[in-house]
């Protein structure tokens, strides 16, 4: 079994009149199975309303199984003496910085975590140091938080997940206020510690350019998942994508646009690198 | 007709420890029709700036014309602009109140002073515009997809015939078709309603497909105001202010260096095509 595993997973949100009569069913996560192997980069796709945020909150156990099991760390989430240790395990990053920072200066939040857990203080200012240092935010730990941009306080908010040493750390659209540096900031710092630490990540996301360095990427549609695979099987797919309210990274949609006009590029291009490669291969060769 | 900005300064807690300067001399002209947008990174001023062009923020120095007239003026009719100046705001559906959708859109004619009847005509139309389908007129606005309540919200600013409309990143957090529906409904509203479209927008990409003009924002003063194609050229002191081209610039300039093709112009992929077929011999199918 991996670090997140789900058997069937099913949620239903159910909406009731004054007198506790079921007005709707809604059926959010629709018998969902998959398993995701520790230490792995697993994005998360999906439009608006495909169930991505309610999986995001199964895993953090904020939410439990409507039918079906999810298993964090081993751990069934819908036992109630489990939920605490579920948390600890996996952590969780919401999209907007500001609703997520508590603390007047940055270390004090990052050790709000590990203080409600009864780390004792010594302990604390070692993973506060150790965590701020891991997403680069070191020189900021006496600073005030509302003076931080958007990039960085999203670090800050992930070094306050990263103090209660989680192995897993889920992120629901952690950039999508954020300009194109703080979006580049974060997303680098969330792929150096799952290649540093181990940490296994689900990145949610509607940035098809924030998947390309995935392990794996999922494609969620209905509460189920609907495509699975690595992003250069999954982006070699376009017209499919397309079908689910998706896109493909820009460069990827150039190079597909390119081999329908008959320049075999090779379909599936991630990068600019490669298109540019391939462009200068065939060029070469050219009659 | 038209927005000028002259030599606009605003100061955040003036005379205070805390003073921020955060418009410097801005002097700007905004012709009617215009298909505007405006990058810049977090903090460079971008959402000071477009609330000054509808009087919710006062410049520390400076003017603003608006159709000939100083706002500053002391009997220009303030809330009046606020009407022919529409202001969509960040996640615009956080603003919705009412128990239909038809209601919230009648909220804002309503204010204006018109009667039940014209504003209900009013409503039915922005929400004609936007692309509604007429069974959730009267439904209640919650119930709706995030795509959806944003075209609800667009549509209240709407139902009171702004001259200019400004969209505060109207496309955050939505899905890639969402976002594209919701641009598209843009650009169809600029150019079937004539309306002048101010949008501010994280995304280059976005940018460089929609608009006529950038004002590119740093520190409080405009670095760079041009055609994409011309903004997008500076792409290396671009990145020095944390912002950046869109993807398919950096290829063509990466290209160009590499012999291959004649123009590294292209920001969108369209234009990056073109010029690449052109390049290999080949006849685009566009």
């Amino acid at each position: 079994m991996g670090i997140v595993k789900a058997s069937r997973l099913v949620h239903e949100y159910i909406r009731r009149d004054e007198e506790g009569n079921v007005e709707s069913i809604q059926t959010a996560l629709d018998g969902l199975d998959f398993d995701v192997k520790a230490g792995d980069f697993i994005a998360v796709l999906g439009h608006n309303g495909s169930g991505k945020s309610t999986l995001a909150k199964h895993i953090n156990a904020l939410l439990l199984p409507s039918g079906g099991t999810l298993w964090v760390d081993g751990k069934d989430t819908s036992d109630s003496g489990n939920v605490s240790a579920v948390r600890r395990q996996a952590g969780m990053v919401f999209q907007n910085p500001d609703n997520q920072i508590i603390g007047s200066v940055v270390e004090e939040d990052v050790g709000f975590g590990p203080e409600n857990l009864g780390i004792p203080s010594e302990e604390i200012w070692i993973r506060v140091e150790e965590s701020l240092k891991s997403v680069g935010m070191l020189r900021y730990r006496s600073h005030s938080p509302n003076r931080l941009s958007g990039g960085q306080k999203q670090r800050v908010a992930i070094a306050g997940i990263l103090s209660m040493e989680p192995k897993c750390i889920v992120l629901d659209e952690p950039t999508a206020m954020l300009d194109p540096s703080g979006r580049q900031e974060v997303l680098e710092a969330v792929h150096a510690l799952n290649r540093q630490k181990g940490i296994t990540v689900l990145w949610i996301t509607h940035y098809m350019e924030e998947v390309v360095h995935a392990d794996v990427v999922y494609v969620m549609d209905q509460g189920r998942i609907v495509m699975q695979g690595k992003p250069r099987e999954i982006f070699s797919r376009v017209e499919e994508l397309r079908e689910h309210r998706l896109d493909v990274p820009q460069i990827t949609l150039l190079a597909h646009e390119l081999n329908q006009a008959g320049l075999a590029v090779g379909e599936g291009t991630l990068t600019r690198e490669e298109l540019k490669d391939a462009l200068v291969r065939l060029y070469g060769s050219r009659a | 007709m038209s927005i000028i900005l002259d030599k606009v300064d605003y100061v955040y807690s003036a005379d205070s420890a805390y003073e921020i300067r955060a418009l410097n001399k801005i002097s700007l002209t905004i012709e009617d029709g215009a298909f505007i947008g405006i990058i810049g990174h977090t903090g460079s001023g971008k959402s000071t700036l477009i609330q000054h062009l509808n009087g919710l923020l006062k410049a520390t120095s400076g003017g603003i014309y608006f159709n000939g007239r100083d706002i500053y003026e002391p009997d220009y009719d303030l809330s009046r602009l606020r009407m022919q100046v529409g202001l969509v705001f960040q996640y615009p559906e956080h603003q919705l109140f009412a128990t239909t959708v038809f209601d919230d859109v009648c909220f804002g004619p309503m204010n204006q002073g018109l009667d039940k009847n014209e504003a209900g005509l009013r409503a039915f139309e922005a929400l004609k515009n936007v692309g509604m389908a007429e069974e959730v007129y009267y439904q209640s606005p919650f119930h709706l997809s995030g795509g959806q309540k944003r075209r609800v919200a667009i549509a209240g600013v709407l139902a009171m015939k702004p001259e200019v409309l400004i969209l505060d990143e109207p496309t955050a957090g939505l899905d890639p078709k969402g976002r594209d529906e919701i641009l598209d409904l843009i650009a169809d509203m600029h150019q079937k309603l004539g309306i002048t479209v101010i949008l501010v927008s994280h995304s280059m990409e976005d940018v460089a497909k929609y608009v006529q003009r950038i004002i590119v924002m740093n520190d409080g003063s405009v670095l760079y105001d041009g055609t994409p194609k011309e903004v997008f050229s500076h792409y290396r002191e671009l990145e020095a202010v944390s912002l950046a081209a869109p993807q398919v610039t950096y290829l063509m300039h990466e290209l160009r260096a590499a012999g291959i093709v004649a123009d590294d112009g292209a920001t969108t992929v369209e234009e990056a095509k073109e010029s690449i077929l052109k390049a290999f011999g080949r006849k685009g199918s566009v």
